[in-house]
């Protein structure tokens, strides 16, 4: 199927999102996502940030949709034609949507562990504004513990629904989801320390924002001042693979490996993400790619990350095959 | 009471029969022509042929959005082997409407008659009426009626020894506008929180448990039976144009005789107001300022664009006449909440009322309706209080243009449009309100607000 998105054409299968199809065309056409996550069926749809204008809705029928659309849940259908960066329409509905999620967001950046890989620190840098004009007082909550080793810190919470779905889809029983409604709804457990499964610290991994945050980590380091890196042990629960983050030789914190959409590329289990916090737990693989406009690559990994690239790219016009790679 | 009183000319289809003694019960309703339709449709009908009979009848969803039946009834998959489901909307919670409530309260049986002519025509075996919860006692009315229609075998395994078989249930939901929200229902009569859901996939495809699924208004149903007793064609003979038949209007406000009226769509908005048949003129003698045409959701208009349009002809209740102007000039028919105004009434008060409601009724699914209306509805508090400024008039008129269009369902739109409209006409009362920094008492809402916390 064809779809035209900011005016560059691409060839999808059947079934493939707006999204996903601008993803394949590169990040300077992809709507941000705070909601949607690959991985998680279901997701998507809720934040409203990943908006597009869908000026033809198909070679069938040409008419444009007469609403914005969620690129997220949204098909392409053949001879679509999608406006999403080249529409000042669109640009300013973006714009509003993040001063929605940023009126009662407590904006606690300088105490907040996610700060520095904040989707929404990211998105309101591209899209929103310098000034509020939200002069109430901001939704608080109290701190809940959602098992011994996560802290939800609902205050700062953008209700993207990604844990709701993460612990629907890879945990046996969900023990958290939304009570109440409208602005008062609240991610939360109905009974508190009652979360006992091996996978549901992934929950931290997929929250966007600083609510989901892991207690062994909590107000140790700034991210940007530890060094990640990619690493693995032999896990019967899990993959195993994760990134490990390193602090001189102390492992301050391990967390799933993530993708260039800031998506967990396997989920991890409990055990390698919070009972092995030793050097020696891991073998070590090398640095993580961190993208070079992140704050945390500003700490030195952006040119040795460069450098590896550089040798491979040598290598390969070389002939040389990588002893790992060799058969 | 002169309550819904006959008129002359008025055609009455669903509650003509309102004042008969004991209506509710299943005898009486029988005795006045009752179920003839699930006779008329069983023996001598095919499904189809009832379909066709709607689809003549230009019957439009009376919920609000005013969609063809018919053609929502032939969107409706049927693939072999799988359940279709018919589930009536009764959570009728638009402030300013209750034709719903009055029709289920007073002839429970009407809208029973109507659910299974409808399901016969639909193909569903199963059909579930949900009710809101604020209408316990009306749950209970039609639970009652259901018993007695199982009980003389309109409900139930074989109906009049035909090989068509059928159940009905009554769910009460649990307190929630949103769940009039077609999706949002069916996720809360799964028995989940009631968040409207991502379209598409729609209803008629995959709906309740994932089946085949139509959703239809009470009024809507109801409707469904003097169309089959009497004919599409002669059902669409009533109205004007693409507005047939019959609506209920539910007109409260300050007029001498709120109550529930059916009329012949199609007659001048101005005699609906001021004749002694219908709404009977704004009470003491006052002038009138404003209407709400069609429910809360609706946008106000005031007087002069009430009765004619921006053309200068004169405005008539059908789904076209409202409508004329667009937003600019003309407003909806909706559900057919028709609230009037008087010259005394604050459109900010009001408007503030209107918002609050959104504000507390929003799922909290989606941001801008989520944080949007909360907003909006802090904003207006702030002309109430006296602390408001003249730039607020503008920061509400672009918090509503990024809410509106915005969300996953029409609650985004319920609620901005309001808003817009009340700005659009009202504007000068906005600045003037905000300059006279003038306290207005309304402490007394969040009384409510804590309850419900």
């Amino acid at each position: 199927m064809k779809v035209t998105i900011d005016g560059i054409e691409i060839d999808v299968p059947k079934g493939t999102t707006i999204l996903q199809a601008a993803r394949m065309i590169g990040p300077e056409v992809a709507p941000p996502a705070m909601c949607y996550y690959t991985k998680l069926k279901t997701s998507g749809g809720y934040c409203r940030t990943c908006i597009v204008k869908v000026t033809q809705g198909s070679t069938a029928n040409p008419n444009p949709m007469p609403k914005p659309v969620a690129s997220c849940r949204t098909e392409v259908m053949d001879g679509m034609v999608v406006e999403n960066n080249t529409s000042p329409e669109i640009i300013e509905a973006r714009k509003g949507v993040v001063e929605f999620l940023l009126i009662n967001h407590p904006l606690d950046c300088p105490i907040c562990d996610q700060a520095g890989e904040c989707k929404l620190q990211d998105l309101g840098f591209q899209n929103g504004s310098s000034k509020t004009r939200y002069e109430f007082k901001r939704r608080e909550f109290e701190e809940i513990d959602i098992g011994d080793k996560i802290k939800l810190h609902m205050t700062r919470c953008i209700l993207c629904y990604r844990c709701v779905k993460t612990a629907d889809q890879i945990t046996n029983d969900r023990v958290h989801g939304v009570i109440a409604r409208g602005d008062e709804s609240e991610i939360s457990t109905y009974i508190e320390n009652i979360i006992d499964n091996d996978f549901s610290g992934n929950v931290i991994d997929v929250c966007p924002v600083g609510a989901l945050t892991d207690k062994t980590f909590r107000f140790k380091q700034r991210v940007w001042f530890t060094k990640p890196v990619d690493a693995k042990r032999d896990c019967k629960t899990c993959c195993g693979k994760t990134r490990v983050w390193l602090k001189g030789e102390e492992v301050v914190r391990v967390t799933a490996r993530k993708d260039q959409w800031d998506e967990v590329e396997e989920f991890i289990c409990n055990a390698c993400r919070f009972d092995h916090k030793k050097k020696s737990d891991w073998v070590i693989e090398g640095p993580s790619p961190i993208h070079r406009n992140s704050v945390i690559s500003q700490n030195h990994y952006e040119h040795l990350n460069e450098l590896k690239v550089q040798i491979m790219k040598q290598q390969k016009a070389l002939g040389f095959m990588p002893i790992d790679k060799q058969p | 009471m002169e309550r819904a009183g006959v008129r002359l000319m008025g055609k009455k289809l669903l509650i003509h029969n309102d004042k008969v003694a004991n209506i509710h019960t299943l005898d009486v309703y029988r005795a006045h022509g009752g179920y003839a339709s699930v006779e008329k449709a069983l023996k001598t009908m095919t499904p189809d042929q009832v379909t066709d009979e709607v689809k003549k009848s230009g019957l439009r969803g009376r919920g609000g959005a005013g969609f063809p039946t018919g053609m929502k009834w032939s969107f409706l998959a049927k693939p072999e082997g799988v359940p279709r489901y018919l589930v009536c909307n009764a959570d009728e919670s638009e402030p300013g409407t209750f034709k719903d409530r009055y029709l289920m309260e007073v002839i429970p049986h009407a809208l029973i008659e109507g659910m299974i002519t409808s399901s016969y025509a639909l193909g569903a075996n199963t059909s579930y009426i949900y009710i809101r919860g604020e209408y316990f006692y009306v749950a209970r009315i039609v639970e009652k009626a259901l018993a007695e229609a199982y009980a003389a075998g309109w409900l139930g395994k074989n109906i009049l020894g035909t090989d068509f078989s059928h159940d009905c249930y009554v769910q009460v939901g649990g307190g929630a506008y949103i769940c009039g929200e077609e999706t949002a229902l069916l996720e809360s009569l799964e028995g989940k929180r009631g968040n409207p859901r991502i379209k598409p996939p729609f209803p008629a495809v995959a709906g309740l448990w994932g089946c085949p699924t139509v959703v239809n208004n009470v009024e809507t149903i109801a409707a469904v039976v003097p169309i089959v007793n009497d004919g599409g064609e002669a059902y669409a003979k009533i109205g004007i144009g693409k507005s047939t038949g019959t609506k209920l209007i539910s007109a409260s406000g300050h007029i001498n005789k709120p109550g529930v009226y059916e009329i012949e769509l199609g007659i001048p908005v101005e005699e609906f107001i001021y004749s002694e048949e219908y709404c009977g003129g704004i009470r003491n003698r006052k002038k009138m300022k404003a209407v709400v045409a069609g429910g809360s959701s609706v946008p106000i208009l005031p007087t002069e664009l009430i009765l004619k349009t921006a053309k200068g002809e004169p405005r008539l209740m059908t789904y076209e006449s409202l409508a004329d102007g667009g937003f600019a000039t003309g407003t909806m028919l909706g559900s057919g909440g028709f609230i009037v105004m008087d010259e005394d009434t604050s459109i900010v008060k009001n408007l503030f009322t209107f918002t609050r409601f959104y504000h507390h009724e929003s799922c909290g699914q989606c941001s801008p309706c989520r944080e949007g209306t909360g907003w909006m509805e802090k904003i207006l508090k702030k002309f109430l209080n006296g602390t408001a400024n003249e730039s607020d008039v503008d920061l509400l008129w672009d918090i509503q243009s990024k809410i509106e269009g915005k969300t996953i369902c029409p609650l985004g739109e319920a609620a901005a449009w309001p808003v817009a409209a009340a700005i659009r006409h009202f504007k000068q009362e906005f600045l003037d309100v905000a300059r006279s920094k003038k306290f207005v008492d309304v402490s007394h809402y969040d009384r409510l607000n804590k309850i419900n916390a």
